[in-house]
């Protein structure tokens, strides 16, 4: 998923601001266990990127990590132990062994699922919305290879993504009976290895291997970034003072028990409004340069 | 002290049987433009990495001898260092190409360098000045077309102005106005900036006039390190399969010395008074090519069974088009409105610059995409080769991919037990051949397309390709090949098809096309002006005979021909 301009006040921030954005919009869903929390992280993901111009890329996110959270809230109940509320018996399983199915192993698994669906948002926003070449000049002088191998794994996913695309073209001009899926998978690995090769080897010969420490540039913050950077401090505040005082608390073990307060809900209205204050504010954003980059984005 | 210094240098890739690089000895001056020539797996690429320090930095192996690059020892100096003297540009720009922006990708070698901004920002704006590409500085680099990107590709490895500039094949994905185009840059450059530069090349025809020196190679041997002149000559007795089609030509003639390029073809032929009149007719070459009795491209051997043998012919058309439009949402028209209509057994070429929208003709052609307005009926079913034929390659094993009947036809039957990644090239794009046509003779294609059949093939491979499609056609299958290489068109196609902006703008036999133009002409006509309509070195040799012997007949009447201050021989 290629980061693509777009005219919103989101892609105008500098990378610094983007990423710490993203980061504690995902810093609720490691940190609490309440759906509504977890809920309200991915409904402000899907917010935020619906009104930065970028909701057909969280969709494609979206439909790849709904069955993958699925699985994940389903293969809870059967391989889990706990709880008290047992509301179905499979008997003995081969391979499982036991199986009683309980309600708390259930809502965990619900929870489960919903927590990385909440991260595989965040972090498809983050891939939507700021710039990994921006990211790569922010991180090197702190640490070249990790930031650079970080931005090159986004820089792959579109490449990778037109393999995929040729790939699928070539087997559609097969005669006969398409190849097995496993063999396309391994193909498709193999491709992508390959790949991986191709862009090291010319990384290397632009000179990444012997990179030097770049000089620092210094560039006036825009008020979208003001706003952004405060947006999220106030984000980053709310999620660790909420965490303090418990607010939103959530237990699946041995019964399940939550906090369904108004501080929860509070909470969770605050995650999702907060970040689309800024949005408010338009000004300096230059619609009509920005679509035609998009435009060209389309080709 | 030498630019790159080779001492009796040996190369082996980690587990391979023999070495890619045997007992190399090599000096390259500064300020030389070489063009490295061989057949494919000769060595060529292995020498480029080795002196931007990929081997054996990235690709491991063993080495012996020595290797230095202005004084640094290849392996004690990686690749990033040998960076800071060498800019590298291989075949595939869209592995090369790693920032987001245009801007970015140029940018980023320097930053590397540590650059301040104010040079860095100097540096982005003469690159693309350079190459023209300063209108491309804020696209993003996965909107690019294949040209671009291999335009931005070369611009990053020029912009940290470096000593040796490396490339592998560059315009192996280029149209023929694009790889002039380059070439004649990389000439400018070492020109005026006294870059060194070391060029890989299949299309020998379009860089030697540019070159000071080519290296020869086999089997990971310099077998012949010679000016262009002298190159010809020994390619002539030793490789013929890298003779360019006017030595070809000439020496078919029996003319000399070896032209280097199309003015010196002309010169040698003015000279000798075997200059055809531009409208010299055809039917003497026809009689000649009886006589020689044989075509540009023949390979010996069993003629193999095609998958289309013994089908029965549909009395229509292979293919027909009727209005096709392509129009994406919200972009200028890719087709605009093209007829076209093929019959069985026909030999159709479609050529244009990139972007002309051959390759989304050929896939409407084969059902990958739907046209917005128009008709495309075909006369039984389409196969299409598409551009990568790692595409194709899903299994461990070669017969796993296909039929045997299919394997035999494009003679790979004897490989059914390799992995299909271990072949070669040019074994590969057989492979993907026999693939797509299927090995049922009831389900023989009627219309085969090929999507730049000859992306980096050697002359030698690209021969045997044509006569495959030659056969192929014979049993009925009609052939539409979207190709940049004029040779391989007037070798494979008896009609051209040219596309501009999304339409057709000629559409005559092959002759008529590819002996007509500047850049959508082979080099026999070019040298021979399209007289005749020889596309190929024995058509044209053909024409020069009968010249010479009508110059023989005649009189002596006028001035002498005046010498050309090139040394003419008659062979």
């Amino acid at each position: 998923m290629p980061m693509r301009r777009s005219a919103s006040p989101l892609h105008a921030v500098r990378a610094a601001v983007g990423c710490a954005l993203c980061a504690v919009l995902a810093l609720p869903a490691l940190m609490f266990d309440s759906p509504v929390v977890l809920g309200a992280v991915v409904v402000a993901a899907l917010a935020v990127g619906g009104v930065a111009g970028v909701a057909p890329q969280l969709r494609r996110a979206l439909l790849f990590a709904l069955p993958f959270a699925l699985v994940i809230a389903l293969l809870n109940p059967l391989v889990t132990r706990n709880g008290l509320t047992v509301i179905s018996r499979f008997g003995e399983v081969p391979v499982l062994g036991r199986v009683d199915v309980t309600l708390e192993a259930l809502v965990y698994g619900a929870v489960l699922g919903l927590r990385a669906l909440a991260l595989i948002l965040c972090c498809a926003l983050y891939a939507a919305v700021v710039d990994p070449d921006e990211v790569l000049r922010l991180f090197r002088r702190v640490s070249f290879r990790s930031a650079l191998t970080a931005t090159l794994a986004t820089r792959m996913v579109p490449v990778l993504q037109r393999d995929g695309r040729r790939m699928a073209d070539a087997q559609r001009c097969r005669p006969g009976a398409p190849p097995s899926r496993v063999a396309l998978m391994r193909a498709v690995a193999a491709g992508a290895l390959d790949r991986a090769v191709d862009v090291a080897a010319a990384l290397e010969v632009r000179g990444y291997g012997a990179a030097r420490r770049p000089p620092r540039v210094r560039a006036p913050w825009s008020r979208h970034d003001v706003a952004f950077a405060a947006v999220a401090a106030a984000l980053l505040a709310l999620t660790l003072g909420a965490w303090l005082v418990d607010v939103a608390a959530f237990d699946t073990y041995p019964l399940v028990h939550g906090d369904w307060s108004a501080g929860t809900w509070a909470l969770a209205a605050a995650l999702v409004l907060l970040p689309l204050v800024p949005f408010l504010d338009r000004r300096g954003i230059e619609p009509r340069a920005v679509a035609m980059q998009a435009a060209w984005g389309r080709r | 002290m030498s630019l790159l210094a080779l001492e009796r240098l040996t190369y082996a890739y980690p587990g391979a049987s023999g070495p890619a690089l045997d007992d190399v000895t090599l000096h390259v001056e500064e300020g030389e433009l070489i063009v490295l020539a061989g057949r494919s797996g000769s060595g060529k690429s292995t020498l480029l990495r080795l002196a931007s320090g990929l081997v054996p930095h990235v690709h491991g192996g063993t080495v012996s001898g020595e290797a230095h690059v202005a004084g640094m020892d290849v392996r004690d100096h990686g690749p990033g260092e040998l960076a800071a003297v060498t800019g590298s540009l291989f075949q595939d720009p869209e592995t090369q190409v790693v920032m987001g922006t245009v801007r970015n990708e140029l940018a980023f070698p320097l930053e590397n360098r540590g650059e301040s901004p104010a040079a860095i920002a100097r540096g982005v704006e003469e690159a693309s000045l350079a190459l023209g590409i300063a209108h491309l500085l804020e696209r993003p680099t996965h909107a690019l077309s294949g040209g671009e990107l291999q335009r931005v590709a070369l611009a990053a490895a020029l912009v940290g102005r470096p000593q040796l500039v490396l490339l592998d094949e560059p315009t192996s994905q280029l149209d023929p106005v694009a790889g002039d185009e380059l070439i004649g840059l990389l000439r400018r450059l070492n020109e005026e900036w006294g870059t060194t530069v070391l060029l890989a090349e299949h299309r020998l025809e379009r860089c030697l006039t540019a070159a000071d020196r080519v290296l020869a190679m086999a089997d990971g041997r310099v077998v012949c390190d010679a000016d262009p002149s002298a190159f010809l000559a020994w390619a002539h007795d030793e490789a013929p399969a890298l003779e360019t089609p006017g030595a070809r030509l000439l020496a078919t003639a029996g003319l000399g010395p070896a032209p280097v390029g199309v003015k010196q073809a002309r010169a040698v032929l003015r000279a000798n008074g075997a200059l055809p009149p531009d409208d010299a007719g055809t039917a003497g070459i026809e009689r000649e090519r009886t006589r020689a009795g044989r075509p540009a491209f023949e390979v010996s051997g069993p003629r193999p069974v095609l998958p289309g043998r013994g089908r029965t012919l549909s009395s229509g058309p292979a293919l027909k088009l009727r209005g096709v439009w392509v129009e994406p949402k919200g972009q200028p028209a890719i087709l605009r409105g093209v007829d076209l209509s093929i019959a069985p057994g026909e030999r159709v070429a479609l050529m244009g610059r990139n972007g002309a929208g051959k390759s989304t003709l050929l896939r409407h052609v084969a059902g990958l995409q739907q046209p917005t307005r128009g008709k495309i009926a075909a006369g039984g079913r389409v196969a299409l080769l598409l551009q990568n034929p790692n595409d194709y390659l899903v299994h461990e094993r070669v017969a796993e991919e296909t039929s045997m009947e299919a394997l035999e036809a494009v003679g790979l039957a004897s490989f059914a037990d390799r992995h299909p990644r271990d072949l070669s090239g040019g074994e590969r794009q057989r492979l993907a051949l026999a693939i797509v046509l299927g090995g049922d003779p009831a389900d023989a294609p009627a219309l085969l397309c090929l999507d730049e059949p000859t992306r980096g093939m050697d002359r030698a491979h690209k021969a045997d390709l044509a006569v495959l499609l030659g056969r192929l056609a014979a049993t009925g299958t009609a052939l539409l090949v979207a190709t940049h290489d004029p040779e391989f068109a007037a070798a494979v196609s008896d009609r051209v098809v040219l596309l501009a902006d999304g339409a057709p703008i000629a559409d005559c036999s092959a002759a008529e096309v590819l002996s007509g133009g500047w850049y959508f002409a082979t080099e026999t006509a070019r040298i021979l002006r399209g007289a005749g309509g020889a596309l190929d070195p024995d058509a044209g040799a053909a024409l020069v005979r009968l010249q010479l012997a009508a110059s023989a007949r005649k009189p002596a009447s006028g001035p002498p021909t005046r010498p050309h201050p090139t040394e003419v021989r008659h062979r």
